[in-house]
């Protein structure tokens, strides 16, 4: 038995901020070590400083080795394995660098399927480690096997399982070479236990080359030289900004690159925060509850250029009907993107940074003003019709807009904003401003209910210094409601809004427009949220009026620990402007 | 339009890269008409070769998904036209049938087969060609009752005079030299 370290154990349950000091160190010489204090040493040596996981039966070494490391790396016990995978998507997000998870076989494994999922339709690099029975049992339905390497195939970038210790440096290399690099994306390594107790000689090479795996192909100069031509004699161009900026850190050749030819800037949901919100060549979201002048005005655009965004059917409405008037420039990573929704006349390959490097001088300066106050007349519409009801309403329930919208401002539009799936995700995301990037956590492709509670944490322990606000509707919070535990224990100081409409609110607006008001199972019958959190030993706060919302907001936001703020919305108040499935974006309509 | 294209894989010999490969047929509907795996010329280096029925669209994209996968080196497709390509059959016929009449050995002469093995109880004729060819021996040795019939995945080789793989290979070291 190894010696109960006093000092790991009171790290525990101590802040998470604190200095960590190494109880062992780490000889970079080659030794003898068990498998399981390789799979340890090889995170170590990739940077990572936090896992989120929850032991069991088949991970149990990785988790003997990984006390004693605990304070060179920290590791937060989540509540169900699903509140870790998310948790390393928020970690991931505000990063940039991979988020890292530990389960067990079997459910354990399984359990983060919906995570995974979620991170590889959204590009986010993650490593999942999962357990596995010892190797002489695999195959033979032994406790808590299961399939996890097949069941992950559809949703992972790459898995691979480990049978031998000796493999486990190698195998780690390459999951975060592969989560890490080109277009990010979830990797799962499959352990069994034999190979975690078996021994090897450590020794810990990066990876940086796979020959079968070509991560960015280099840009070409011919081809940004014809995007350059078109982009110089365009008289209505319009710039859609997806997650690649982000994800290549290409936020400041972003903005001199549309500010040099004052291009308007229209942004996709995963996009968001990538360009200030204030900037006066921001024109707003795209989609189906974007606004109303980037969806309009797409078919009278005379060219799209499309900056590491996949032209999402959330965002293309009716693909026939779309940017018909538009030449496409689309510049993007991924090979297998380009022409697969939208053909693209001038196709970019390359990494969005070294693109926009290039773009930026074969580009002339210019300006496009009459185009800009175009948009300027669509928001002018839209704040009579929408915004001005949704942020300043005279009504007497309380709407989500004015509660996010004020939130935004509170926080001095310094936050990182959390969301989660529905009416809340879609007005957070129109009304929260932002002044910088990586500060927007949302679960876009999947639309993972439960995804916002236990991503804040991630985000929260990624951005230690920064403010995390979640918003979160009343049907999602209860999907993960158990992290709030993890939230407790780790003094993660997340601020939580819900916004209750007792409904399960996006489901139930379809249910209005389109199924003639058969509200079938989306009321809710809600629990006392606030009792609740303070079960969990965080406190809270029910707002039911406009008088007392101001006084909540800030209330919550000079609160030093986590903090619940339940704010009673309107039952049922409509997500507007809305662009009505299978319709052509220019289509979009401002009220019911 | 909806026709027949071969589609060429090369990847890495890894477990379960088969299972990533057939993923991304299943998720979009489209049926495997034949499927062969093997190892290519280049030790190390696998070689699939799949045939479906779609349209070339769908095929561009399949092709995209299926390069995406790490282990998979490059995926070409070509229509019929741009390949030549055989199949093999294995037709077992009772010896008996052979000796009352010389109908069967006159099929097998027509067809260019040949006689595997010869057994008192029965007879292996192997037929190697297109899929129409293979069949329609095998509709006319069934008067005789064939007993039992096997036809084998295509092979498909290009007719350019090199094997494009060791080309492509080298292209890909230099782009991986490029991005370091």
């Amino acid at each position: 038995m190894k010696q109960i370290n006093i000092n790991n154990y009171k790290f525990l349950s101590s802040p998470p901020f604190g200095e960590l000091e190494g109880t062992k160190t780490i000889d970079m010489s080659t030794k003898k070590v068990a498998g399981s204090e390789a799979v340890i040493l090889s995170l170590l040596e990739e940077g990572v400083d936090t896992i989120f996981g929850y032991p069991g039966g088949a991970i149990m070494p990785v988790y003997d080795s990984l006390y004693d490391y605990g304070q060179k790396v920290k590791h937060v016990l989540t509540r169900h394995e699903q509140g870790a995978v998310h948790a390393a998507e928020g970690y991931a997000k505000v990063t940039g660098r991979a988020g890292v998870c530990f389960a067990t076989s079997g459910p354990g494994a399984t359990n983060l399927i919906t995570g995974i999922a979620d991170a590889m339709i959204d590009s986010i690099p993650l490593v999942c480690i999962t357990g596995q029975v010892t190797s002489p049992l695999l195959g033979t339905d032994a406790f808590q096997e299961s399939d996890v390497v097949g069941i992950s195939m559809p949703v992972t970038k790459w898995n691979y399982q480990v049978t031998t210790p000796e493999e486990i440096p190698e195998a780690i290399a390459q999951a975060f070479y592969i989560a890490q690099s080109g277009r990010p994306g979830p990797v799962l390594l499959d352990i069994t236990k034999d190979a975690q107790f078996g021994e090897l000689d450590f020794e810990y090479k990066k990876c940086n080359k796979i020959r079968s795996y070509v991560p960015e192909t280099p840009v070409d100069p011919f081809k940004v030289e014809e995007a350059a031509k078109l982009i110089d004699k365009s008289e209505k161009p319009m710039v859609l900004v997806g997650q690649g900026v982000i994800i290549s850190n290409a936020e400041e050749e972003f903005k001199t690159f549309v500010e040099k030819a004052g291009l308007p800037v229209a942004w996709t949901l995963l996009g968001l925060s990538a360009f200030p919100t204030e900037h006066r060549l921001n024109v707003g979201m795209l989609g189906m509850h974007g606004n109303y002048g980037p969806n309009k005005l797409t078919n009278e655009a005379d060219l799209i250029i499309a900056v590491g965004m996949r032209f999402d059917d959330r965002v293309t409405g009716k693909v026939s009907e779309y940017a018909t008037n538009a030449k496409i420039i689309h510049i993007e990573i991924d090979p297998s993107e380009i022409n697969k929704i939208v053909k693209a006349d001038v196709p970019v390959l390359g990494d969005a940074k070294k693109v926009l490097s290039m773009l930026i001088n074969n580009i002339k300066e210019n300006y496009h003003e009459s185009w800009l106050e175009e948009f300027r007349r669509c928001d002018v519409v839209e704040v009579e019709k929408v915004i001005e009801k949704d942020i300043q309403p005279t009504k007497e329930g309380l709407t989500m807009g004015e509660v996010v919208s004020m939130a935004s401002e509170k926080s001095n539009h310094e936050a990182i904003l959390v969301t989660d799936v529905g009416q809340q995700q879609m007005v957070a995301s129109r009304y929260f401003k932002f002044k910088h990037s990586k500060s927007n956590v949302t679960s876009g492709g999947l639309g993972t209910m439960g995804y916002a509670l236990p991503a804040s944490m991630g985000a929260q322990l990624g951005a230690p210094d920064r403010t995390v606000v979640a918003v979160i509707g009343d049907g999602g919070f209860q999907m993960t409601i158990q992290e709030l535990g993890t939230i407790w224990q780790n003094k993660l100081p997340v601020k939580i809004i819900i916004l209750n409409n007792n409904f399960l609110g996006m489901v139930r607006q379809w249910q209005q427009l389109f199924f003639e008001k058969r509200y079938s199972f989306t009321e809710l019958q809600n629990p006392d949220f606030i009792t609740i959190a303070k079960g969990f030993g965080i406190d809270g706060h029910k707002v039911e009026k406009r008088e007392g919302l101001e006084e909540g907001i800030q209330k919550m936001f000079a609160h030093e620990g986590p903090y619940l703020l339940e704010v009673v919305v309107e039952k049922e108040d409509n997500v507007f402007p809305m662009v009505p499935a299978g319709a052509s974006v220019s289509d979009v309509i401002l009220e019911p | 339009m909806k026709k027949e294209f071969i589609i060429t894989i090369f990847t890495e010999n890894h477990i379960g890269l088969l299972n990533r490969v057939t993923i991304v047929f299943t998720r979009r509907k489209v049926n495997i008409e034949s499927l062969t795996v093997s190892e290519s010329a280049l030790p190390g280096i696998s070689k699939f070769t799949i045939v479906i029925n779609a349209n070339e669209e769908q095929v561009v994209k399949i092709v995209g998904q299926i390069e995406k996968q790490i282990d998979v080196l490059k995926a070409f497709f070509h229509t019929n036209e741009e390949m030549i390509y055989q199949e093999i059959a294995l037709y077992k016929v009772r010896t008996e049938e052979l000796y009352k009449s010389d109908a069967i050995e006159k099929m097998a002469r027509n067809a260019g087969a040949r006689i595997l093995e010869i057994t008192k109880e029965y007879t292996v004729i192997e037929k190697t060609g297109h899929k129409e060819e293979t069949q329609a021996l095998f509709e006319e040795l069934n008067q005789f009752k064939v007993m039992q019939f096997i036809r084998s995945g295509r092979v498909a080789i290009t007719r350019d005079p090199i094997e494009r793989l060791s080309e492509f290979l080298k292209e890909r070291d230099a782009i991986l030299n490029q991005v370091d």
